[in-house]
């Protein structure tokens, strides 16, 4: 009777055992940051003790900010420059390496996805080398297969550094999307093809009738998460930039422009209101990009 | 029809942009590999591997820097990381109240403040939940009838056929771990407890001009990643896409 007891207890409240850590964590670090940041976002804070209420005062400065334009403008431009660049080539190598005639598949692909497994911190030191002017690996390239003079200066040229930080993020994560872009492939019902083709489609139409559509899903979890991850980007421009935001503040992105304001001048109250606008913003543009791809049309993703 | 000469060269011109592509993706590594084996004044004399091979880019790097030493609390930490089933971003948002928070606890500067919030990961509770889901119910309730509590359903039935998510989930903590920079950039002050990518960062001032000696950091560096990933490949993959495919 004692022990039919015990085991119906434990049955019952077994569950919430088994979450309760996760929870207790979850609340600290997860949860109560998020109010607590909001709440700071209304403050001027200057150390741990010094906190000056300003209600919406942050915003407004930061609306009025050139830095914050210039890190705006930087991020949306590398934003859109990795979407456009990156998700195509990513697609275009995942179907190519997803024809049954291919052979070396298993090398192309871990070749494609390699630089994955480098972190972007020691990408940007790799990367930080080989763009040196003169002697560097890309200008020597550049150089001898076309003849462009070898002293171009990536990173001290502003106008140049963001075709280098673009360059090296296609080099990081080209592969990457790809995989995604070649499971969904694999999922794609090869019944319709046969099916299309008997109604006479050809490779283009194949490709907008039968192959966009069945990796849909995918694609969109593609799409959004590329851009959410390029709206963070930091490590990238702030080592291969050595520790700054570049000339000119070309490589100032959204996420440095909160590191510097919070961590290195130490207004953490301000940095908030900087967490709370990026998140805000990647928050709308990725509903936006789910309502254009119709990503809510009723699809068992 | 498949063997037109159209055909044929629609494949030659495929296998030409995936070589291309290919050689375009692994140059860099290549480059990165050889540079740590010439000296100071062949790194830039010769594009990849110089006919004199050394290894003083490895001893002055070991001379220098307490390497070994950053090598060491990137792996402790990752382990611990996996030991409370966890994994990173806590996004830029609760950055700074985070920062507060750590402060408050005492474990600012210390690796218990990137460890602790790190435990805290909704994108493995997601993975698993999915992988568990896919569980027949069945299977817990013979194993109630059976007399089975729900601890041992959990230790018995549910972890071993969740491992291959477990083995997953983990190397996709240990990369995050193993690669973060940006918490760590804040949390730690103390050069003794600077784990590898802040470490390399410090390194490129101190060696100002030596690129060698930067490169052989660097490559050793993701070198435990690269032998992890070889060795787990399909777990990761696996890992990987679950969240999309299925999401």
């Amino acid at each position: 009777m004692k022990e039919t007891s015990f085991f119906r207890l434990q049955h019952r409240y077994a569950p919430y055992l088994f979450v309760s850590p996760f929870l207790f964590l979850f609340s600290v670090f997860g949860v109560y940051p998020i109010f607590k940041s909001l709440q700071l976002s209304l403050y001027i804070t200057n150390g741990p003790r010094d906190h000056v209420f300003v209600g919406l005062g942050n915003f407004q400065f930061l609306l009025r900010d050139p830095d914050f334009h210039t890190a705006v403008w930087n991020t949306i431009v590398f934003a859109l420059c990795s979407v456009f660049l990156q998700l195509p080539l990513s697609l275009g190598l995942a179907i190519l390496l997803s024809q049954k005639w291919l052979k070396g598949r298993a090398f192309f692909r871990l070749a494609f996805f390699c630089p994955q497994l480098v972190g972007q911190a020691f990408v940007a030191v790799l990367f930080g080398v080989l763009f040196v002017p003169k002697f560097g690996l890309i200008n020597q390239t550049l150089f001898s297969v076309f003849g462009i003079p070898d002293d171009t200066k990536w990173l001290q040229n502003p106008s140049l550094v963001m075709p280098a930080l673009v360059l090296t993020s296609l080099w990081m994560y080209v592969g990457f999307n790809m995989i995604y872009f070649l499971a969904a492939l694999q999922g794609v019902d090869l019944e319709l093809y046969e099916a299309a083709k008997v109604d006479g489609a050809n490779s283009r139409q194949q490709f907008f009738a039968v192959t966009l559509p069945g990796i849909r899903p995918v694609a969109v979890f593609v799409l959004v998460t590329a851009t959410i991850g390029s709206f963070q980007l930091f490590e990238l421009p702030y080592i291969l930039l050595n520790n700054s935001a570049g000339p000119n503040k070309s490589g100032l992105t959204l996420v440095m422009y909160l590191f510097q304001t919070g961590f290195v001048t130490g207004d953490l109250g301000y940095a908030s209101a900087v967490g709370w606008t990026l998140a805000i913003g990647v928050l709308v543009i990725s509903l936006i990009q789910m309502r254009i791809t119709g990503a809510w049309k009723g699809e068992n993703a | 029809m498949s063997k037109s000469p159209w055909a044929r060269l629609g494949r030659g011109i495929s296998y030409f942009v995936l070589l291309f592509g290919a050689i375009l993706t692994l140059v860099p590594l290549v480059w990165l590999v050889a540079s740590t084996t010439k000296s100071k004044d062949d790194l830039f004399h010769y594009t990849f591997f110089a006919p004199h091979f050394t290894l003083e880019n490895y001893t002055s790097l070991f001379a220098k820097m307490p390497f070994l030493n950053y090598l060491m609390n990137r792996g402790k930490k990752a382990i611990v990381v996996i030991m409370l089933s966890t994994m990173l971003i806590p996004g830029q948002v609760l950055m700074a109240p985070l920062y507060e928070l750590i402060n408050l606890l005492g474990m600012m500067d210390s690796w218990r403040g990137i460890i602790v919030p790190g435990a805290v990961s909704v994108f493995g509770i997601f993975l698993f939940r999915q992988s568990i889901l896919q569980l027949p119910n069945e299977l817990m309730h013979a194993g109630r009838i059976d007399g089975c509590t729900e601890f041992r359903l959990y230790w018995d039935i549910v972890m071993p056929v969740s491992r291959p998510m477990i083995g997953a989930f983990c190397l996709i903590s240990f990369m995050g771990a193993w690669n973060s920079f940006l918490w760590p950039q804040i949390i730690l002050h103390n050069r003794s407890l600077y784990t590898l990518p802040i470490a390399l960062n410090q390194l490129r001032d101190l060696y100002n001009n030596q690129y060698g000696t930067l490169m052989a950091g660097t490559l050793l560096s993701i070198l435990p990643v690269v032998i992890l990933f070889l060795v787990l490949q399909k777990e990761f993959v696996a890992g990987l896409t679950a969240g999309a495919v299925k999401g």
